[in-house]
């Protein structure tokens, strides 16, 4: 295991590895290089680097005619700034089945101080209507890497969702990607804590602190969000009968909202969903997590709660902590 | 190799130029339950899709997806039916495929879509789209050192839409010389002239121009100077050319010509029969 790393800094890196032996593999700028970790690949490879200037909608287009002439696009920008250009996704990208990797980094709350205009936060939402796009979110810097090895070989449009704030390490270097396929880290019985991205974390987190209060809590870790593993959700439904989703992302359609779909249609539980209510704000991002409810303190108080109360839970305000 | 035979026949290409607006107008009035679609957008395209497609572009029609073939991204998506007859003059699809535009499980869908028919290249129809594809596009060709060339076609309202314009700085960054850029002149949007509905749009010469865009000004349904625009845009090196094709919206019927009640609709089939014989035969 390695320390805590960012998953856009796993990204980067990943690209210029894959960069030297895959010459496909093309990534496209929108002059934010140096925080989406897209820059090193530009010196590296300058010619098969295209720095678009802040003019995303193009640069997505850009990139799927790249993909249309048998190149393997990645296009990284913010993911406030990508989900913007959601028309030129649905058509320039999705109707044309186009074989781009879309990048959005700086994903919710947890990029701190810069405050709502920056943070992505409906990107899962709106990547998620698009039929064929599929939608991952890596959880540390080792998923990160071998979920961008994936993607250098996957087949069709795909986002990679990316934290600007660094994640502890959870897993080791044999750690196996596999797309579509949730994985349970936590065996529990009383409830089931999933988790995506940063919030698996906080889940495991939330799992020790429920632990301590006698309550036994499953821990998964839903990396692909799209298409989701409708198995292991109906599987853990099943098991513990209570199933809490956490998410730094909108409360609406993102995680919680795929989650509720899956086991509608498989296996009705009651679902906590956990997830940013109302706007953004600047702070520190520990702090943020608190305020949101979705730090593993505030996830454990209210997976208690929920369960003490059935489907009851007093929720914090839209806009208030 | 490609099977079209190509000409450099003004008179050959104006008479295919000819069938491609009768075959717009038959296939749009055609559609059920009601006539539908961009006949007049079609039309004012005619002269310089059949110029491009049957004399310049390298195209197999027989064969979409033959590797060296210059793409040809029709941006303005709308106008779509100008490229189902170019198809179906080439022998592309069967001439009888025309009558299922539009109609549920047909490969020839309102706008252009390139899973179920691979000739027309991109997905287009949202404006403004087409032109980042057709600049990607260049950009992989010129990436893997490729010979062919792209082309791609804008309609003046289209560039009311930003994207049009973060296209037009982009592109000759990277010195786009095998990228042809044409813009169907022809004056009409949706709901009126373009000079009502946004007037600042003109002069649009000057701005391709200031972009660093090597410009040509054509008379577009002129189909020799259509040809010796798409010459020089050949031979312009570290630029890309646009054409400013100024066109007639509805060209070939006067009583669709510069009429702004005829844009994205279709005559009903007699009054499209009526015109044919009386224009277009």
């Amino acid at each position: 295991m390695s320390g805590d790393t960012a998953t856009r800094t796993a990204f980067g890196e990943a690209l210029v590895r894959l960069g030297e032996s895959n010459k496909r593999i093309v990534a496209l700028d929108g002059d934010v290089a140096g925080s989406v970790m897209t820059a090193e690949f530009g010196e590296k490879h300058p010619d098969r680097y295209f720095q678009c200037g802040i003019a995303e909608s193009n640069m997505i287009g850009v990139a799927s005619g790249l993909a249309m002439s048998g190149h393997i696009p990645f296009v990284a920008s913010f993911a406030c700034f990508i989900t913007g250009r959601f028309d030129q996704i649905r058509m320039s990208v999705g109707y044309n089945r186009s074989n781009v990797r879309i990048v959005g980094t700086h994903v919710g709350v947890g990029i701190g101080s810069d405050g709502h205009s920056q943070m992505g936060l409906e990107d899962m939402a709106l990547m998620r209507t698009i039929p064929n796009i599929a939608v991952i979110q890596p959880a540390t810097g080792i998923e990160t890497q071998k979920a961008v090895d994936y993607l250098a070989e996957h087949v069709g449009p795909a986002y990679l969702r990316l934290t600007r704030q660094k994640l502890p390490e959870l897993f080791g270097d044999d750690y196996r990607f596999e797309f579509g396929k949730g994985r349970v880290l936590r065996e529990g019985t009383d409830v089931a804590l999933i988790g995506t991205g940063s919030t698996v974390t906080e889940a495991l987190q939330a799992a020790d602190l429920l632990e301590q209060q006698g309550v036994s809590a499953a821990v998964a870790n839903i990396h692909t969000i799209a298409p989701i593993d409708a198995d292991l959700l109906a599987d853990l439904a099943g098991r513990t009968r209570r199933i809490v989703t956490i998410e730094d992302h909108s409360v609406h359609g993102g995680l919680g909202g795929a989650v509720c779909e899956a086991l509608a249609e498989r296996q009705p539980a009651p679902v906590l969903r956990l997830g940013i209510r109302g706007f953004g704000e600047s702070g520190d991002p520990a702090e943020l997590y608190e305020r949101f409810g979705i730090s593993a303190r505030r996830i454990a108080i209210q997976a208690a709660s929920f369960l003490e109360s059935g489907a009851e839970v007093a929720l914090i305000a839209e806009g208030s902590a | 190799m490609p099977t079209l035979t190509q000409t450099n026949d003004v008179e050959e290409l104006a008479d295919i130029a000819r069938r491609i607006r009768v075959l717009s107008l038959l296939m749009t009035s055609h559609v059920k339950p009601e006539p539908a679609g961009h006949p007049s957008s079609a039309m004012s395209a005619a002269d310089i899709i059949a110029a491009l497609h049957f004399s310049r572009l390298r195209w197999d029609p027989l064969n979409a997806g033959w590797e060296d073939r210059d793409r040809f991204v029709l941006s303005k998506g709308h106008g779509v039916p100008v490229l189902y007859a170019v198809y179906a003059i080439a022998g592309a699809i069967p001439s009888d495929e025309i009558y299922t535009l539009r109609q549920a499980g047909s490969r020839l869908q309102g706008h252009p879509d390139p899973t179920r028919l691979p000739f027309v290249e991109a997905a287009t129809g949202s404006l403004g789209q087409g032109i980042s594809i057709a600049i990607g596009l260049a950009l992989g060709a010129k990436a893997d050192r490729a010979n062919w060339r792209t082309y791609c076609m804008l309609g003046d309202g289209e560039s009311e839409e930003g994207q049009v314009w973060e296209a037009a700085m982009f592109a000759p960054k990277y010195d786009t010389d095998d990228l042809c850029v044409i813009v169907d002149n022809n004056r009409i949007q949706q709901t009126g002239s373009v000079e009502h509905i946004l007037p600042t749009l003109n002069p649009i010469v000057d701005k391709w121009k200031a972009f660093g865009w090597h410009l040509i000004e054509v008379d577009g349904h002129n189909i020799q100077a259509v040809l010796d625009a798409l010459d020089e845009a050949a031979a312009t090196k570290g630029k890309p050319t646009v054409i400013i094709a100024h066109t007639i919206k509805g060209k070939g019927v006067p009583e669709m010509e510069n009429s702004e009640h005829w844009h994205g609709k279709a005559p009903p089939p007699e009054k499209a029969d009526e015109w044919i014989k009386e224009y277009l035969s």
